[in-house]
């Protein structure tokens, strides 16, 4: 408020009319408005340049024999098989861990949960564990897994792994689309005579499903495009052989044997191939990483939508 | 509970039986217990970091002493002559945070302050999701692009840069936490309630007056909380530096050359294949404890941080 009273005593010393005085406040908003713009504008090119740049190395690699060809030592002939084989099992694996676990301790904390030192601690923790850089999971799953449990270097670890590294973004999820169930929904299901877990189970969690799908799928995005975790594991780079089928013609018509498997997945195949001096690697690097770019930013967009969607519905 | 009148029907349409009663207690009771284990298995994760980074480094120190560790100024495990100067990893990370931090921060306080007070709700909701696709795209591909792209395009208008650097890989972590900043600190902005808005309105204030003399203000602490957990990623980033700033270790003064950070160098020593309890198997984990203590003090203060705004509003 003195400011505005020095800027007025400065403008009558000025002899500024009030006109002129509001015309320069004009001046200095639209000056912050346009680097605001400029900002903006500046980020989405880089993105744009992030994207033409993939599409311009490696559009022209992609074809069939890419998608079906093992890793090679001469780029030519090297493709993916093995790299996006691994990338589906390991998710599959993930999702199958981390969603389950993910909603169960997202309902805990927003439904049952008591203010207490123990809801406090597990608060802290997740928000923490959100924070937590990826490699540091790579060495407990190294150091836990590998070398305590000595489970290998398998499917199944990096599965368990990058579950728990996507653990916190679920969990946030949940409790973000439970919170916004509106209370009268819990209020209508114990006025019936619902007990608290006929509540969550019958009314909250239906409700809250479209906003969990969208953690989930933000969750599964994250651990596609995970590379650093799954480094420490040890994962080995040249796999030229695909895990055993899951599923098999005899009974009991699954196997469990593929969970066991050596593996390689599509970021670390990626990393593997920019790390090579040959120009040609770096042509299949840029192809595996436009592949990478399309599913993980395909994902983000679906959840984006089904947010949007969401948000829609409530109004 | 309709199943359950069929039941008692004869006697009296709305007696609920006890055995009826006690299965949905048991059930109730069970699912409590299993959420709960579920919520605490969070807490299991983070013992099992901690048991695993400080047990591992425990049999480290035993072999190196802390003191050498903090103040050495060579790290060289895999050498003839061993040093285990933590503090060259550590320049190296500090470097490219520093860098990022100097990208991220006033473009994402620009941003936030463009989004919360000046933008239109419809230009809010068209920009914020492109913002996220950023944070969506892999670390990896930014690594691509920091080596392959930006660096070849840097090193026509910066003579000397070199191939390896850590410039490069800076600049791309500070693109790559700016929509983390963004979110966090629009968010406290947001929080801020609009009655002080309109108060300073009311005594003439402009816009830009408004966000710089009472939004910010307000929002103090939740953007800090921002530019420190925006900190906490840029030192926890590991796919762009181990692609992009090379991995010599020594202590990083010219960012303009390659050196290791502490997240490369444990990319670096995974990829070999070292024997399980050699010394340089264990420098890993007394890296890994090193980043962990330093992103953890970060975290904590930050969620401190953000805790506060929300109880002042």
């Amino acid at each position: 408020m003195t400011e505005q009273a020095i800027v007025t005593q400065e403008a009558q010393a000025r002899a500024l009319s009030d006109d002129e005085i509001v015309r320069k406040a004009h001046r200095s908003e639209t000056r912050f408005a346009l680097i605001g713009l400029t900002v903006l504008i500046v980020t989405m090119i880089v993105l744009m340049a992030l994207i033409v740049d993939f599409a311009i190395d490696g559009m022209a690699r992609i074809d069939r024999d890419f998608l079906t060809s093992f890793p090679s030592r001469r780029p030519g002939e090297a493709g993916i098989l093995s790299a996006w084989v691994g990338t589906a099992l390991v998710i599959l694996v993930t999702a199958a861990m981390a969603v389950p676990l993910g909603v169960a301790a997202g309902l805990y904390l927003e439904e049952y949960a008591r203010t207490n030192w123990i809801t406090d601690l597990i608060e802290i923790n997740v928000s923490n564990l959100a924070g937590v850089p990826s490699i540091i999971y790579g060495l407990l799953a190294l150091g836990l897994f590998v070398q305590t449990f000595q489970l290998g270097q398998t499917i199944f670890v990096a599965g368990l792994t990058l579950a728990l590294l996507i653990l916190p973004i679920i969990i946030v999820a949940t409790r973000e689309a439970v919170r916004s169930i509106p209370l009268e929904i819990r209020e209508a299901a114990y006025g019936l005579g619902a007990d608290k877990w006929q509540t969550v189970s019958g009314y909250i969690l239906p409700a809250a499903r479209p906003g969990i799908l969208t953690g989930a799928i933000v969750g599964m995005s994250r651990a596609i495009g995970e590379t650093a975790p799954i480094i420490t594991i040890g994962a080995l780079t040249f796999i030229a052989f695909l895990p055993p089928s899951p599923i098999q013609s005899t009974f009991p018509y699954v196997n469990a044997d593929w969970l066991n498997s050596p593996f390689t997945v599509l970021p670390i195949q990626m990393f593997n191939w920019i790390s090579r001096p040959q120009a040609g690697f770096h042509v299949n690097a840029a192809a595996t990483g436009l592949i990478l770019l399309a599913m993980t930013l395909l994902m983000n967009g679906l959840a984006i939508w089904l947010r949007y969607k969401i948000r829609k519905g409530i109004r | 509970m309709v199943s359950q009148s069929h039941a008692t029907a004869a006697a009296d349409p709305f007696e609920v039986s006890e055995a009826f009663l006690k299965r949905r207690r048991l059930v109730d009771l069970t699912m409590r217990c299993i959420l709960f284990l579920a919520a605490s298995l969070s807490i299991l994760v983070t013992a099992g970091i901690v048991y695993v980074l400080v047990s591992e480094a425990a049999h480290f120190f035993a072999q190196v002493s802390i003191v050498d560790f903090l103040t050495d100024t060579q790290w060289t495990p895999v050498f003839q002559e061993k040093h285990f100067g933590i503090m060259t990893l550590v320049s190296g990370t500090l470097m490219t945070s520093a860098i990022a931090l100097i990208v991220a921060v006033p473009a994402g306080t620009i941003l936030s302050i463009y989004l919360s007070e000046f933008a239109q709700p419809q230009v809010r909701e068209a920009i914020k999701p492109i913002l996220e696709l950023i944070s969506g795209v892999p670390t990896v591909a930014f690594g691509y692009f920091a080596l392959l792209f930006v660096t070849p395009l840097f090193q026509t208008f910066i003579p000397g840069l070199s191939g390896f650097n850590l410039l490069v890989p800076g600049i791309v972590i500070g693109i790559m936490i700016l929509p983390f900043i963004v979110s966090v600190s629009e968010d406290a902005m947001r929080a801020v309630p609009n009655s002080l808005r309109e108060g300073a309105y009311a005594l003439g204030f402009t816009r830009l007056q408004t966000s710089v003399r009472v939004v910010i203000p307000g929002a103090f602490s939740g953007i800090t909380a921002a530019y420190i957990l925006g900190m906490s990623r840029a030192v926890g980033e590991t796919m762009v530096v181990a692609i992009a700033a090379g991995q010599q270790a020594k202590i990083a003064v010219n960012p303009l050359e390659g050196a290791a950070t502490i997240t490369a160098y444990i990319v670096q020593i995974s990829l070999g294949d070292l024997p399980h309890g050699s010394i340089a198997y264990l420098t890993i984990f007394a890296a890994g404890l090193t980043l962990f203590v330093i992103t953890f003090l970060f975290n904590i203060l930050a969620f401190w941080l953000r805790r506060k705004y929300r109880e002042v509003y």
